[in-house]
C-alpha cells in the first residue's frame, strides 16, 4: 500500500508528466488558451493513458515471451492509435455530448508522447512492476498532467488582459511561466523517499 | 498534368532553406517541443537528438511520398505512423549497437521520436502532396532547422548550467563558482526555450522586414525557366 501512495504523488507531483519529465508538452502550451478545454482534454489523457497502460503492459508481456521485444515501439504506438480510434467511436456512439466536447482533442491524443511515454516507463522503469501498478502509474501521470495544464490555463486567462511585449506574446510567455511553475514543482521534489 | 511553371535554382531548394529558416520546426512553428525540452542539457546531446530525427525524417518523408498514390486517405495516419515507427526503431537499434553512452543519455526519448509532431505534421503536409525529391529536401531543411535549434538550447544551457561547452570545461568559470544549476533543470529548459524563441522572433521580423524594403527598392529579374511539372508517383 504505501508503495502505491508513493506512485500516485511520485506521479502527480515528484516527477510531473509535463514539468519535470518533459512529455506531453505540445498539448500543454497548445490547448491552454481556456480552462475548460484544458479539462476536456485532461480528462481525455487520464483515461487513454490508463486503459493504453494497462493494455501495453500485458502486451509487453506477450512481446518478452515471443522474444521479440524490439517489435515495443511500433506495437505500442499502433495500439494507441488504434484504442483512440476505438475509444473516438464508443464516445461518439453513446455520448454525443462528451463527444462534441472532447472531438477535437481526441485524434490529437496519438501524437501525446505522455501516452507512448508511460507506456514505455511502465515496462522500463516502473520498480517491481504488475499490471494494477501500471494502471495506477498511468492514471496518476494523466492526473498530474491535468493538474498542470489546468494550472497553466488558469494563469493565461488572467494573463490575456496583461500588457506584454510585442515578441513575448503567444508561446515565449507561456513557456516563461512554464518556467515558474517547474521551479515550483522542482520543490516536490524534497519529497522522494 | 502538363502544367508549365516557372522556376529557378531558388525555388528548387525553397524547401530545404525554408525548413531552416522561415518555417524552423522549434522557433517558428513549436513543433516537437518535448524532445527540445527533454534533451538539450547538454549540447551534444540536443545534436545527436536532432540528427536522429533527422534520419528518420528523410526517410519517412521519402517513403510517405513514394506511397502517397496507395494510401487511402481514411486510414492515412496509421499508415504514416507505422512507417515511422519502423525507422524509428532502426535508428534506436543502431544507437543502441554503437553508441552505448549516447543511448542512455537520450534514454525514453530515443523511442519517442516515433510521437516526434515534426514527423507527422510534414508527412500529412508535404511529403503526401509532394514527389519524392522536394519531400527528402523538405526533410533535410525541416531536420537540420530542428538540429540547429536543439544545438543551440544545449549550448545556452549547458553553459550557463555547467560552465562547459560541448563537454570543454571553462575551468576559470567553473572555480569562480558562476555555473547555475538551474539551467540543466526543467526549469531552465522552458526559460531558455522561451527567452531564445523571443530572440528569434526579433531577428526574424528584423530581417524580413529588411528584405521586404530591398524588395520594393530593386525588383530583380529572375531566371525563368519552363520545365514541365514531374508527374504524381514518376519521381
Amino acid at each position: 500500500m504505501p508503495y502505491v501512495i508513493f506512485i500516485i504523488i511520485n506521479a502527480i507531483f515528484i516527477n510531473n508528466f509535463v514539468l519535470s519529465r518533459f512529455l506531453g508538452i505540445c498539448p500543454f502550451l497548445g490547448v491552454s488558451k481556456k480552462t475548460d478545454t484544458a479539462l476536456g482534454m485532461g480528462i481525455a489523457v487520464i483515461f487513454v493513458m490508463s486503459v493504453a497502460s494497462v493494455i501495453t503492459f500485458a502486451l509487453n508481456l506477450l512481446l518478452v515471451k515471443l522474444n521479440v521485444e524490439y517489435l515495443q515501439t511500433i506495437v505500442f504506438i499502433l495500439v494507441i492509435a488504434g484504442l483512440i480510434q476505438l475509444v473516438e467511436i464508443v464516445i461518439k456512439r453513446f455520448s454525443p455530448s462528451l463527444y462534441s466536447a472532447l472531438g477535437v482533442y481526441l485524434p490529437l491524443i496519438t501524437t501525446n508522447c505522455a501516452v507512448l511515454g508511460v507506456a514505455v516507463m511502465n515496462v522500463s522503469e516502473l520498480a517491481n512492476a504488475n499490471i494494477l501498478y501500471a494502471f495506477i502509474n498511468g492514471a496518476a501521470s494523466g492526473i498530474g498532467f491535468t493538474l498542470a495544464i489546468l494550472i497553466l490555463a488558469g494563469i493565461r486567462e488572467k494573463m490575456a488582459n496583461a500588457d506584454i511585449p510585442e515578441s513575448f506574446k503567444g508561446f515565449p510567455i507561456t513557456l516563461i511561466i512554464s518556467s515558474l511553475m517547474a521551479m515550483a514543482f522542482s520543490a516536490f521534489s524534497g519529497l522522494s523517499f | 498534368m502538363s502544367k508549365k511553371r516557372k522556376i529557378d535554382v531558388g525555388t528548387m531548394l525553397e524547401p530545404l532553406t525554408d525548413g531552416i529558416f522561415k518555417n524552423n520546426a522549434t522557433f517558428r512553428l513549436v513543433l516537437g517541443t518535448c524532445p527540445t525540452l527533454a534533451v538539450t542539457t547538454s549540447a551534444i546531446n540536443g545534436l545527436s537528438m536532432g540528427l536522429a530525427t533527422t534520419f528518420v525524417l528523410i526517410c519517412s518523408n521519402a517513403i510517405i511520398s513514394l506511397l502517397r498514390n496507395f494510401i487511402p486517405r481514411k486510414v492515412r495516419i496509421p499508415a504514416y505512423i507505422l512507417v515511422i515507427a519502423t525507422f524509428s526503431t532502426v535508428v534506436e537499434m543502431v544507437m543502441r549497437a554503437f553508441l552505448p553512452t549516447l543511448y542512455e543519455a537520450l534514454g525514453l526519448f530515443l523511442s519517442l521520436i516515433v510521437v516526434n509532431c515534426i514527423l507527422l505534421a510534414r508527412a500529412e503536409s508535404f511529403a503526401s502532396l509532394n514527389p519524392v525529391i522536394p519531400s527528402v529536401l523538405d526533410g533535410c531543411g525541416i531536420g537540420l532547422g530542428f538540429a540547429m535549434s536543439l544545438t543551440l538550447i544545449g549550448a545556452v544551457r549547458e553553459f550557463f548550467g555547467t560552465g562547459c561547452l560541448f563537454g570543454y570545461e571553462f575551468t576559470a568559470l567553473v572555480e569562480a563558482g558562476l555555473p547555475m544549476t538551474i539551467f540543466v533543470l526543467p526549469a531552465g529548459g522552458f526559460l531558455v526555450f522561451g527567452l531564445l524563441m523571443v530572440a528569434y522572433n526579433v531577428v526574424f521580423k528584423a530581417i524580413e522586414k529588411k528584405i521586404a524594403s530591398k524588395k520594393a527598392q530593386v525588383p530583380h529579374p529572375v531566371d525563368e525557366v519552363e520545365i514541365p511539372e514531374p508527374k504524381g508517383g514518376a519521381l
